[in-house]
């Protein structure tokens, strides 16, 4: 067959890209070196949030996305457990409470939801929460889907419109044509095409090494903490500390941990957040989810005696501005990208998919991309490579 | 006893024992971890030692060679030179700069103490042994369904016979102690169900040379099976466990060499079903550690080892049913065999003759059980036993159908995608009883043969076992739980 458009990536901004783009009538190939969701994809909690994103590009396309998961995805939320349960971000001092509320006003003016939550609201919030804290935030807008499954049925449902998935299958090069890019090249023969995505999250640098651009995806590995099914409700939004939100924006290498507390369908319950930067190391490090263990007791004090029965860890795609990669690359024409959300892939990736089909059938997009450009990037990233 | 002991044993089974009395008389530091409250493993498992009574060694092999294992350990340990730790179970294994391992702790049985908390030692010889292998079955969920281990352990731990009429199913050798011992109890066994031929093994020259002792043994649970008039039905599987709140009965069907049905069904009344399809080796310490494995004669993920049991990760040995199963005589021989090869690397004097006649049992070892293995296959066919809604997942309800699905509808091509999209192995076992049989299945709706990275997926556990938070949270170096109560939390604006 041959293609409009080569995907490189089986994770679920690769998936959602494959998805709308097949929608829009594209003729797509979806190309992994491993299994649908085998990366960062199945390594994360499936949040879909707008709390933790100050004013700027990455909220509009949080808010954007929450469109496209609640609307364009609606009749098939229930096949990735779509809930919308709402994030609670509780504050431990009044000086914490005092810059939540700050942060409120701003995010409120970009179109955020935001309740103010007092010291007594909390406990009608959740009932476990430790009587230490003295007030928080209400954002009925964050939700949680189980991640693994966006990818498997948006891949699904793409398929069913024509879209074709090779997985076990890796890029091994790039197809040109001058500077322009013609299709890659796989351990399973070459696959001409029109134009190329790389959707490859974390190693998204890499393929696009392998185009002779440079975009700079770096891995910050993360680990989370499962617990014991619970009865149902016993955490019922997804709950974080305040300080989280300085985490995700901070770019420095050392261990960071910031609680974040949350139930699942499963009725497991979710133990992160942590953030290094470590390379690719798999190891499970003791300090990293003894950090997260004794922060999320510190929450929840009813966690103490509850067992973890595992952990996981991922590595998310991080660029140094914090914001990912979406769009055409002028450097290497019909090579396109869309890579780089960091701990945010699965919650922007509905949004990242339809802007990809918009721009890449010619329509203007929804949201302008500017912002994500591939070649934002100057010299001065080149120190974090 | 110096403050960092040279080597930590892991398991005081055959392998673990004999490693550390090996590895104490060669003069090493050891400390010896066990999950239970006593020594002797799941082979020796015995009733409480306090209240020994002299019929208990009864239907045991090699007794004689464990109290002399166990009285030579307790002697050293008063001696000083093994601190032995029962009760205890290493959760988490990490790897310090200096090359030492340290080993996280919790207790297991609250008599036998398990006070630990976490131990450092220079070198690991981890001997985790291994459980009943399951395959899922029509009705295998019903209360009065037991493995073969289980109901085992019920009887010579703590003298209790399962039930009044038991069929014993599945495969191998092992079903012959657990059928003789039920009925040396008084328990009426309706039949021993085999899936594959009667003995064959005793035909397999390579085998049967390798271990002359083993076709001796043969033969006595042969007269055991007579005396008791114990039916014996070979080439036969059950199809179906009946029942509506217990077990009640089961259907039986003959069955051709690869396991698919080649006879009428026939029901046979029970009130326990004992299966057991051989044994998987515990694998999540070494794996935990990253040593490399691979899939052995009989389909189980083993640590792969040299001819001193080393593994591919320095420092850390191996020995017993984790390096492949082949019963305790092979794995007392291994365990003594990693002691002194560890003694010989730490510069102690370690008898070269004895390490040769131990890799040359070891070998002899390795032959027979792989002669074993290839007697007492689990038949190729068997996923089709099963119909839609047999549960092959227990813990997350997880059905034969529900992973059809998730293979033929999403695309889940492999053990570790199956186990994403559909939830097998994600509940409080994490997967130790549906790990074989998910991977089978996964490699079968896809029309392939099981690889070890369907099996290292789902028999790789980040936590050996599940850990109270509490306990968790002391390992935050520097931060006592208390402490971390106390964070002040900083403002996002602060940042």
């Amino acid at each position: 067959m041959t293609a409009d458009l080569v995907v490189v990536g089986a994770g679920v901004v690769g998936a959602a890209s494959a998805y709308f783009a097949s929608l829009a009538g594209v003729r797509v190939v979806v190309v992994d070196r491993g299994a649908i969701a085998g990366g960062t994809s199945s390594a994360g909690e499936g949040n879909l949030l707008v709390s933790d994103k100050e004013a700027g590009p990455e909220l509009d396309l949080a808010l954007y996305s929450q469109r496209v998961w609640r609307e364009e995805l609606a009749e098939h939320a229930h096949l990735w457990e779509f809930e919308a349960k709402g994030g609670l971000v509780v504050a431990a001092s009044e000086q914490s409470v005092a810059s939540l509320r700050a942060l409120a006003v701003q995010q409120r003016q970009g179109g955020v939801e935001v309740r103010d939550v007092t010291r007594t609201e909390l406990r009608d919030y959740e009932p476990h929460l430790s009587p230490e804290l003295v007030g928080g935030a209400f954002y009925p807008q964050d939700a949680q889907v189980q991640p693994m499954l966006v990818a498997a049925h948006l891949l699904r449902l793409a398929r069913e419109r024509g879209a074709q998935v090779r997985t076990r299958t890796e890029v091994t090069g790039f197809l040109r044509d001058g500077t322009r890019v013609t299709g890659v090249r796989t351990t399973d023969g070459d696959i001409p095409a029109g134009a190329v995505l790389n959707a490859s999250g974390t190693w998204a640098g890499d393929l696009a090494d392998l185009a002779g651009v440079r975009v700079p995806v770096l891995p910050r590995r993360g680990f989370v903490l499962v617990t014991q099914p619970m009865p149902p409700r016993t955490i019922r939004h997804k709950v974080y500390a305040a300080e989280y939100v300085g985490d995700v924006a901070s770019s420095d290498a050392a261990l960071q941990t910031s609680p974040v507390v949350e139930g699942t369908a499963g009725g497991t319950i979710l133990i992160g957040a942590s953030r290094e930067r470590v390379g690719f190391d798999r190891t499970v490090s003791g300090t990293a989810i003894g950090t997260l263990a004794a922060k999320a007791i510190a929450l929840f004090p009813i966690l103490r005696e509850v067992r973890a029965m595992r952990t996981y860890l991922g590595f998310r795609p991080y660029c140094p501005d914090h914001l990912p990669v979406i769009g055409p690359d002028p450097r290497a024409p019909d090579l396109w990208h869309a890579c780089g959300h960091e701990g945010a892939g699965v919650g922007l990736s509905a949004g990242t998919g339809r802007l990809i089909a918009q721009a890449f059938v010619g329509e203007r997009p929804d949201l302008d991309l500017t912002p994500f450009a591939p070649d934002r990037f100057g010299d001065a990233e080149e120190v974090l490579r | 006893m110096p403050h960092v002991p040279d080597v930590a044993v892991v398991g005081a089974g055959p392998a673990g024992l004999a490693a550390a009395v090996q590895a104490a008389e060669a003069g090493l530091g050891v400390a010896l971890i066990d999950t239970a409250g006593q020594p002797g493993g799941q082979y020796w498992r015995h009733y409480d030692e306090n209240h020994a009574r002299p019929n208990d060694p009864a239907g045991h092999h090699g007794w004689p060679a464990f109290t002399r294992l166990r009285d030579r350990m307790y002697a050293l340990r008063a001696a000083g030179r093994i601190r032995y730790l029962p009760g205890h179970q290493a959760w988490l294994i990490t790897r310090e700069e200096s090359g030492a391992f340290t080993l996280q702790m919790t207790a297991t049985t609250a008599a036998a103490g398990g006070t630990d908390r976490t131990l450092s030692a220079r070198a690991l010889i981890l001997c985790p042994g291994g459980y009943d292998r399951q395959l899922p079955l029509p009705g295998w969920d019903l209360p009065g369904v037991m493995t073969a281990g289980g109901v085992q352990a019920l009887l010579k731990g703590h003298r209790t016979p399962a039930g009044r009429r038991v069929v014993v199913a599945g495969t191998g050798p092992f079903l012959l102690p657990v059928a003789t011992g039920l009925a040396r109890a008084g328990v009426t066994v309706a039949a021993v169900v085999e899936a594959n031929g009667t003995l064959g093994w005793l035909r397999h020259p390579v085998g049967a040379i390798s271990a002359p002792g083993k076709g001796v043994e043969a033969l006595q649970y042969a007269a055991l099976m007579a005396r008791h008039r114990i039916p014996y039905r070979t080439r036969t599987v059950i199809r179906e466990i009946l029942g509506t709140d217990r077990v009640e009965a089961v259907r039986i069907a003959r069955v051709d060499r690869d396991g698919r049905p080649a006879g009428p069904d026939e029901e046979m009344a029970a009130d326990v079903v004992a299966l057991g399809w051989g044994f998987t080796p515990s694998l999540e310490l070494p794996l935990m550690l990253g040593a490399e494995t691979a899939q052995d004669v009989d389909g189980s993920l083993v640590v792969t080892v040299d001819d001193r049991q080393r593994s591919s990760v320095e420092g850390l040995y191996v020995a017993g049913e984790a390096t492949g199963v082949g019963g305790a005589a092979l794995a007392v021989h291994e365990g003594r065999l990693s002691a002194l090869a560890l003694a010989a690397e730490l510069g102690r004097p370690a008898d070269p003759a004895a390490m040769r006649r131990l890799r040359r049992a070891v070998r002899r070892g390795r032959r027979f059980a792989a002669a074993m293995h290839r007697t007492y296959p689990v038949p190729r066919a068997w996923p089709q036993w099963l119909s839609e809604t047999t549960p092959v997942c227990r813990c997350e309800e997880v059905s034969y159908g529900d992973l059809r699905r998730a293979h033929d509808d999403l695309g889940a091509e492999d053990a570790r995608t199956l186990k994403m999209f559909a939830r097998p192995g994600m509940g409080w076992c994490q997967g130790r009883v549906c790990g074989f049989a998910t991977a089978g299945i996964a490699a079968c709706l896809h029309g392939r043969e099981t690889t070890p990275e369907d099996l290292r997926s789902l028999a790789t556990r980040s936590l050996a076992v599940p850990v109270p938070l509490g306990e968790l949270a002391a390992l935050a170096e520097g931060t006592t739980p208390a402490e971390a109560t106390g964070t002040e939390w900083r403002g996002r604006d602060g940042d």
